[in-house]
């Protein structure tokens, strides 16, 4: 056993919704093997996690417990002796590797004090074991990497970069927050195997913390499952994932959106909501008297339909020019060609008051409901700022307000509050019932879903499948995450480098995908052998 | 790297040009022409001496002719003749600016210097006393006019303890050589210099306190945690150097127009600088002096506006030089 966690009680500061962050969790760690910590947000997971490299908040205190590691009882470690043990008998790899690195500091720099914290090895054999470790990790051009600055590097080259870091003085257990979570669904799946591989070459103890169960399914040795703080559940993978006896992790496990679309009668005989002809847009950076400039094609002759009551989703990594083509369908930003029809107006060639108008007719769900809405004005105030807008009576526009709440699951009463006293997926549902409020025709929804935990995530998609045919609303669905498309969307557009490269029925794109790019997302998935033999 | 340098200097033209087209209109929106101004500066107005002044000067030429003149002139370091001082104004200009970079430089130093040490220290004991001191200190110091701060400190070392010189450059009649009189100007440098810099030092403590504690939220700053460092390490290394980002603009900004805004503190401790001629100008109505003066800020504030940008560079990997 290289880690056990016996009984661990962390306590939050007084005057918070609940008393513990963690309360009463206990589980073990085992050499060679990689233990999931699956939960939403809130869960505690990721305290305990802090817990194990004595980083927890001043705030958050250990009250009660034991965390075993090597004969020792971490918990009552002096600051001297985390010093030591941090890096070295245990290391971490975090979620975001962008921010989680110095941007100041050369990437083999930051491997090398890896071994200048714990005063090992000369500063030039430290260099040689960056590069070494760069090597293991797999980066492409190890010797240009160890001098690039983290800014330099794509995602998934960082959190290699992360990762060898993490090796460098081969501890015995490695804990990762959500490695994967910031990162494309390919590179994910990339990073998924280094793990696997090098926790398997060095016989390390791996604690994974997600809250994604594609993941868990194809990483897991052993999973625990924490709800509020408090172990649900826990055995091996196998158990948890095909044979759940918590009703929780049953929850949990159901709101996983499967890689099946359900059938949809076709709705191409409708007439057209949107039309978009030829979008392009090209971003060009830098330029000026003496140096050339950088052009990036966000989108590259963009063409696509949505008929009256039809989602179309659009589905891509990051960079491929997804949310271009969103603010383009939008008019948030100018395109360089192409048209973009709204029914019969043509949103593209009209401008000032003309164009206000018409900004009714299609509104915006975007992804972060904490960022969308602005912390100074009440709900209310946010809903009805569009209709008075446009000319709606204010005592009207309210009123509608309270109806909308209605309508998206809250009660009228959130209209005196402020978002900050809402979770997230109830300011997703206000950041909806804001959209809805100017009655428009279409619905841009941007990774509407992407920042929300599973179980909320269904209650929302199931929000809007239900709005979408109560209201008679087209919608085009943006994301990342090919198991909400296949639920949400009638047809699907894949879009790489600007370009989309494939576009037909959901059903008929995941049973039969013809581009290549459209299998390699595909098969990239996690999870998708348990999913299947679950279902 | 070069064709950045060069792009910004050619910019830096455009700008210094268009400030010397500004001057120029400037000069000729004063009331009457140049020429009834010099002469009242020289005492004398019959007709006769103003043409004799109009055609000296350019002055009967057609106006874009004039803007060639004066732009060709200053493109020569030709600021005018300066008629109260009865000297060219770039040498009047030239006299003093070894003054005021001695004492803007050595001020800009000391806040540099001190703000960051002190922003730092209160930043590593954020929420103690100390902090609670250098904050309170630093807000007094801002808030206080530098001129009483200037009076007071020659109250308090030159008058009552007799510790240092209440003004000047150097001690008149002295004549001090080599050692002897390095020290006799730094002796007169400390109170000048240090009036000034106490005001700056004050910003730069508040700027980097806010920022250390800004970026020490940061998951960079955990990650190091995890490494393992100890906490020396992690404020030196990685928390201090990012938060000198926003440092480093603001003394860049504030570096450019030190150099003629010292005009309070010089005056007050009779430094013999470019703040002092521009006060003198200011009274005596000098109006070539003036706009020299005005013309070398300028340049001086380009100049450290481009020096900011390539520290700036320097500093932080994320803003590359077009290749």
């Amino acid at each position: 056993m290289s880690v056990v966690i016996r009984n661990l009680k962390l306590a939050l500061p007084p005057g918070g919704d609940r008393a513990y962050a963690v309360d009463g969790v206990s589980f073990d760690l085992t050499a060679g093997k990689i233990l999931c910590v699956v939960g939403e947000s809130g869960s505690g997971k990721s305290m305990c996690a802090h817990a194990l490299m004595g980083l927890l908040p001043e705030t958050v205190t250990a009250e009660a417990g034991e965390i075993l590691f090597e004969g020792n009882n971490l918990l009552s470690l002096s600051p001297a002796e985390w010093l030591a043990l941090r890096g070295r008998g245990i290391a971490m790899v975090f979620q975001e590797p962008m921010t989680a690195l110095n941007p100041l500091m050369r990437i083999g720099d930051q491997i090398a004090e890896m071994f200048e914290a714990h005063d090992l090895l000369t500063p030039k054999e430290r260099r040689q074991k960056a590069l070494a470790l760069i090597r293991e990790v797999g980066l492409p051009d190890p010797e240009r990497a160890v001098r690039a600055y983290p800014h330099q590097l794509s995602g998934g080259q960082r959190q290699r970069a992360m990762i060898a870091m993490a090796l460098a003085l081969e501890p015995a257990v490695l804990v990762a927050d959500e490695p994967t979570t910031a990162l494309d669904v390919t590179t994910q799946a990339q990073i998924l195997k280094l793990i696997r591989d090098l926790q398997r070459r060095r016989n390390m103890a791996v604690m994974f913390i997600t809250h994604d169960f594609g993941v868990v399914a194809e990483i897991a040795d052993r999973v625990v499952v924490l709800q509020h703080g408090k172990v649900v559940e826990q055995g091996t993978a196998d158990d948890v994932l095909l044979r759940a006896q918590h009703p929780y992790t049953r929850a949990l496990l159901a709101a996983v959106p499967t890689l099946q679309p359900p059938q949809r009668t076709p709705l191409l005989d409708r007439s057209k909501a949107v039309e978009v002809i030829g979008l392009g847009k090209t971003y060009v950076s830098g330029g000026g008297w003496f140096r050339t400039e950088r052009r990036v094609q966000a989108a590259k002759e963009v063409s696509f339909d949505i008929f009256c009551g039809e989602t179309l989703g659009l589905v891509g990594e990051s960079g491929s020019g997804k949310s271009s083509v969103a603010r383009l369908v939008m008019r948030l930003i100018e395109p360089d060609a192409g048209t973009v029809r709204i029914g019969d107006v043509d949103l593209t060639r009209i401008k000032g008051k003309a164009l206000r108008e018409q900004r009714r007719r299609i509104q915006m769900v975007f992804q972060d409901p904490f960022a969308s809405l602005n912390p100074r004005r009440k709900v209310g105030n946010i809903i009805t700022d569009g209709p008075i807008a446009h000319g709606v009576d204010p005592a009207a526009a309210r009123k509608r307000a309270g109806e909308l709440l209605g309508l998206v699951g809250l009660n009228a009463s959130a209209m005196e509050r402020f978002p900050h006293e809402f979770s997230g997926g109830q300011r997703q549902r206000i950041g909806i019932a804001r959209a809805l409020a100017l009655d428009p025709e279409v619905l841009v929804a941007d990774e509407a879903v992407s920042a929300l935990d599973v179980s909320v995530q269904a209650q929302v998609l199931d929000l809007l499948e239900d709005l979408k045919a109560r209201l008679g609303l087209s919608m085009l669905f943006i994301t990342h995450d090919l198991r909400v498309a296949a639920q949400i969307c009638d047809r699907i557009a894949v879009m790489q480098h600007g370009a989309i490269v494939e576009l037909k029925s959901a059903s008929l794109l995941f049973a039969a995908p013809e581009h290549a790019y459209t299998r390699e997302l595909l098969s990239a998935v996690p999870g998708q052998t348990s999913s299947s033999k679950a279902a | 790297m070069i064709s950045f340098i060069a792009q910004r200097i050619a910019k830096a033209i455009v700008v210094l040009l268009a400030l010397v087209v500004l001057n120029f209109f400037l000069i000729r929106m004063a009331p009457g022409d140049p020429a009834l101004v010099m002469a009242g500066e020289a005492g004398a107005g019959d007709q006769v001496f103003l043409a004799q002044l109009r055609e000296k000067f350019g002055l009967d030429q057609p106006l874009p002719v004039q803007l060639f003149l004066y732009v060709k002139g200053i493109l020569s370091f030709d600021l005018g003749f300066s008629f109260r001082q009865q000297m060219p104004v770039s040498t009047l200009i030239l006299q003093r600016l070894p003054a005021t970079l001695l004492l803007t430089g050595t001020a800009f130093a000391i806040s540099l210097a001190f703000g960051i040490l002190f922003g730092a220290l209160a930043a590593r004991f954020a929420g103690t006393w100390a902090d609670t001191a250098i904050t309170v200190a630093a807000l007094i110091f801002y808030a206080t006019p530098l001129f009483w701060v200037a009076l007071m400190a020659i109250l308090l070392f030159s008058v009552t303890m007799d510790w240092l010189p209440s003004f000047g450059y150097e001690t008149v009649g002295a004549n001090y050589t080599g050692l002897a009189h390095v020290l006799d100007v730094a002796a007169h440098l400390i109170l000048p210099a240090t009036t000034i810099g106490l005001f700056f030092m004050a910003t730069y403590a508040r700027m980097t306190r806010a920022s250390m504690l800004e970026v020490a939220r940061l998951d960079f700053i955990k990650t190091a945690r995890a490494k393992g460092l100890s906490d020396t390490v992690i404020q030196r290394r990685h928390v201090l150097r990012n938060a000198l980002l926003p440092v480093v603009t603001l003394a860049g900004l504030q570096a450019g127009t030190l150099v003629g805004g010292a005009v309070l503190t010089e005056t007050v401790f009779a430094w013999p600088g470019i703040g002092r001629l521009m006060y003198e100008a200011l009274l005596q109505r000098d109006y070539n002096l003036l706009l020299g003066v005005f013309v070398v800020c300028s340049a001086m504030v380009l100049a450290f506006n481009l020096i900011t940008d390539l520290v700036y560079r320097s500093v932080d990997p994320r803003i590359e030089f077009a290749s």
